[in-house]
């Protein structure tokens, strides 16, 4: 039997947050820490990094609209430059972090791993790691669709500066996060102290990866610093964030994939601009395999992945971030798709 | 040719060798071959009797070019080195702290560009700036007069370094990379972020699209005649003409060497209608135009082709490939 080995991509994480919120602090953290791993960074601004010996390229956040008849559809095209002058360092450095400004969209950099196919033969991007400041963010989601965004589309969320509020105001960041996005993995910290392994190499976007989209309600308390209060969970207020929401669907059983191609396709084509980020796992009629799928705005990677286990049930589950959604056409329309 | 089938083959031809590192570019200095390599050396001389010369050091080479005289090239150490035949380095600049992203040479007379800023260094060593609204991803000079196109996002501009004014924008909407005029100055190409070449009639500024790439162009050769320009970026070579006075508009272009793999470096022999093609597997073909018939100059394997050239007579083809294999063909008499 002969394996065949696809090259290694080169991991790229993005680091999000608003304005003040810990992005450099995270940074520096994730360089000084005894990993043993060369990276090389894109920063905006220069200056801040405390860490010396280590590759830090300077960028100006070019964002492009691709000429392709897809409005949502922008790309960063100083990104796609500088991972290919970095394929010419191959072999020099391990991973790639792309710092992002304070008022980004994460939306462009992660298009940009979709639609560019020669970043996409070098580099996948592993996840959207977003820092939100423990005692402001409650305000930013109120005046700053940016932050609100960053969380929207985040992987991995790290709730900083929590030594600067009280357990029960960190409950509430906490529900207004889950509000937004209860898919992210969250993170307690205070000057962004988290272990390494909670931000990088999460393999978020790797189709092979999508093994489960149950929201993520368990807080990773990382610092155990909330002895008082061993019961939090249970005391979340639920919000329902006014515009940007995520809407799950479930169907029991197998779908029709003669229908369900065609729907997918078509919520993300007339909904693209409002969906920030999809995924799901499908049980296709006749297919031994899950077909699992993940998606930015208009853009959409699935693949048949593994089979399913005699002891799984097989079921379809889809998940949609995004503003102003249309939640009963989504809800109908998936269910519709039942084989 | 059918793909599997005995093609005629030239491949005992080439003396191969090592390059031991990523080939970004393949020239010929005075007649002797030259390898621009990623870790930032420069390989000159005969495959057995090769100079090194370290150009950045630790540092990587992003681009480089040549005339046939001299081989310029960019670093990520901000760096642009005129390399000669003699094995002499001629610094042309220092961007400290930034990255080299697009060159353009012309006897004398250099540019290059880092992010937005572009600069122009007349053959008296005034240095001129430019600052384009976004990075600068090409640069071509004009066949005459010193005059410079640089590519940016909407469009590519023509600006005289020499003269004040207003440099002239010629507009076309998304990301433009590379850029080359053609011999005769009539025509000035862009290759697109979105699989797609764009030109320009230079007299009227009228638009030229040239779609249906399923990949990127990143490399583009004139035919000595200028009347052809072969482009990477398909399962073939695209081929498209210039003769006319409109030029490709409302052609179709030719297709050379269609094979099951990606176009990655195409090359024109400097004296007949030959096409030199390296494709994303390591295969090289060289195609006659007028028939299309093909013959393999390097067979598959070893990643894919980065970098190829013909000396000035068209004599040796010298390959590099992303792996750091490398070749001389000589073709036989």
């Amino acid at each position: 039997m002969t394996v065949s080995h696809e090259p290694e991509k080169i991991p790229v994480t993005v680091l999000t947050g608003y304005l003040g919120a810990g992005k450099t602090t995270l940074l520096n953290r994730i360089l000084s820490e005894p990993h043993g791993k060369r990276y090389a960074v894109v920063v905006n601004e220069f200056g801040e990094i405390g860490i010396d010996n280590e590759l830090v390229i300077g960028a100006d956040e070019e964002v492009f609209e691709m000429n392709n008849g897809c409005i949502c559809c922008t790309v960063r095209g100083d990104l796609i430059r500088i991972i290919e002058g970095l394929m010419k360092r191959k072999g020099r450095f391990d991973a790639i972090i792309v710092e992002t400004t304070g008022l980004a969209d994460p939306a462009p950099v992660a298009q940009t791993f979709f639609v560019d196919e020669d970043v996409r033969q070098a580099a996948r991007l592993d996840a959207v790691v977003t820092v939100a400041d423990a005692k402001w963010l409650a305000q930013r989601l109120r005046d700053a669709p940016e932050a609100k965004n960053q969380i929207a589309f985040a992987d991995v969320v790290i709730i900083n500066k929590t030594d600067l509020v009280s357990p029960a105001e960190l409950r509430e960041v906490e529900a207004r996060i889950r509000a937004i996005n209860p898919y992210a993995s969250l993170h307690r910290a205070r000057k962004c102290d988290v272990a390494l392994a909670d931000v990088l190499e999460r393999r978020a976007f790797d189709l092979d990866r999508i093994l489960d989209i149950e929201p993520d309600f368990l807080v990773a308390d990382d610092h155990d610093h909330d002895h008082d209060d061993g019961h939090h969970h249970h005391g979340l207020k639920h919000y329902h964030d006014e515009d940007v929401q995520s809407v799950a669907v479930r169907l029991n059983g197998d779908v029709d994939p003669a229908k369900f191609m065609p729907w997918i396709n078509q919520v993300t084509q007339e909904q693209g601009p409002n969906i920030l980020r999809c995924k799901g796992i499908v049980a296709m009629k006749g297919d031994p395999k899950r077909f699992v799928f993940q998606g930015v705005h208009m853009m959409l990677d699935g693949d048949s992945q593994r089979e399913w286990r005699p002891d799984e049930k097989r079921e379809s589950k889809v998940v949609f971030i995004g503003r102003d959604l249309m939640e009963e056409d989504i809800r109908n329309g998936f269910l519709a798709c039942a084989a | 040719m059918t793909e599997g089938q005995a093609a005629s083959s030239l491949i005992q031809h080439a003396r191969l060798f090592d390059a031991g590192a990523h080939v970004v570019a393949a020239a010929f200095l005075a007649g002797a071959p030259a390898l621009a390599l990623a870790d930032g050396v420069v390989l000159i001389g005969e495959p057995d009797s090769q100079k090194r010369l370290v150009v950045h050091p630790d540092a990587a080479m992003l681009t480089a070019i040549s005339d046939g005289k001299t081989l310029l090239t960019g670093g990520d150490d901000g760096r642009v080195v005129a390399a000669r035949a003699d094995g002499g380095l001629e610094e042309i600049a220092d961007e400290k702290g930034k990255w080299i992203d697009a060159l353009a040479l012309r006897g004398k007379a250099y540019a290059w560009s880092a992010g937005k800023q572009v600069r122009a260094r007349d053959e008296t060593g005034a240095v001129k700036t430019w600052s384009a609204p976004t990075t600068a991803r090409g640069l071509s000079f004009q066949p005459k007069g010193f005059r410079l196109a640089a590519t940016h996002y909407n469009g590519a501009t023509l600006w005289f370094p020499k003269v004040d004014g207003t440099p002239q924008t010629l507009e076309w909407k998304g990301a433009h990379l590379d850029v080359t005029f053609s011999p005769d100055g009539r025509f000035l190409v862009t290759s697109m972020q979105e699989n797609a070449l764009h030109g320009w009639r230079i007299q009227d500024s009228r638009n030229m699209r040239m779609t249906g790439y399923p990949g990127k162009t990143r490399s583009l050769s004139w035919s000595h005649d200028g009347q052809w320009l072969a482009t990477s970026g398909a399962d073939a070579a695209v081929v498209w003409p210039f003769k006319d006075k409109d030029g490709p508009m409302g052609k179709a272009p030719r297709e050379c060497g269609v094979r099951q793999a990606r176009v990655t470096q195409v090359a024109f022999h400097p004296k007949a209608l030959v096409v030199a093609i390296g494709y994303s597997d390591g295969l090289i073909l060289l195609v006659r135009l007028a028939d299309g018939a093909e013959i393999l100059a390097r067979d598959p394997g070893g990643g894919l082709v980065s970098a190829l050239a013909w000396d000035a007579s068209g004599a040796r083809l010298l390959f590099g490939l992303e792996s750091g294999a490398a070749g001389l063909l000589s073709l036989p008499a």
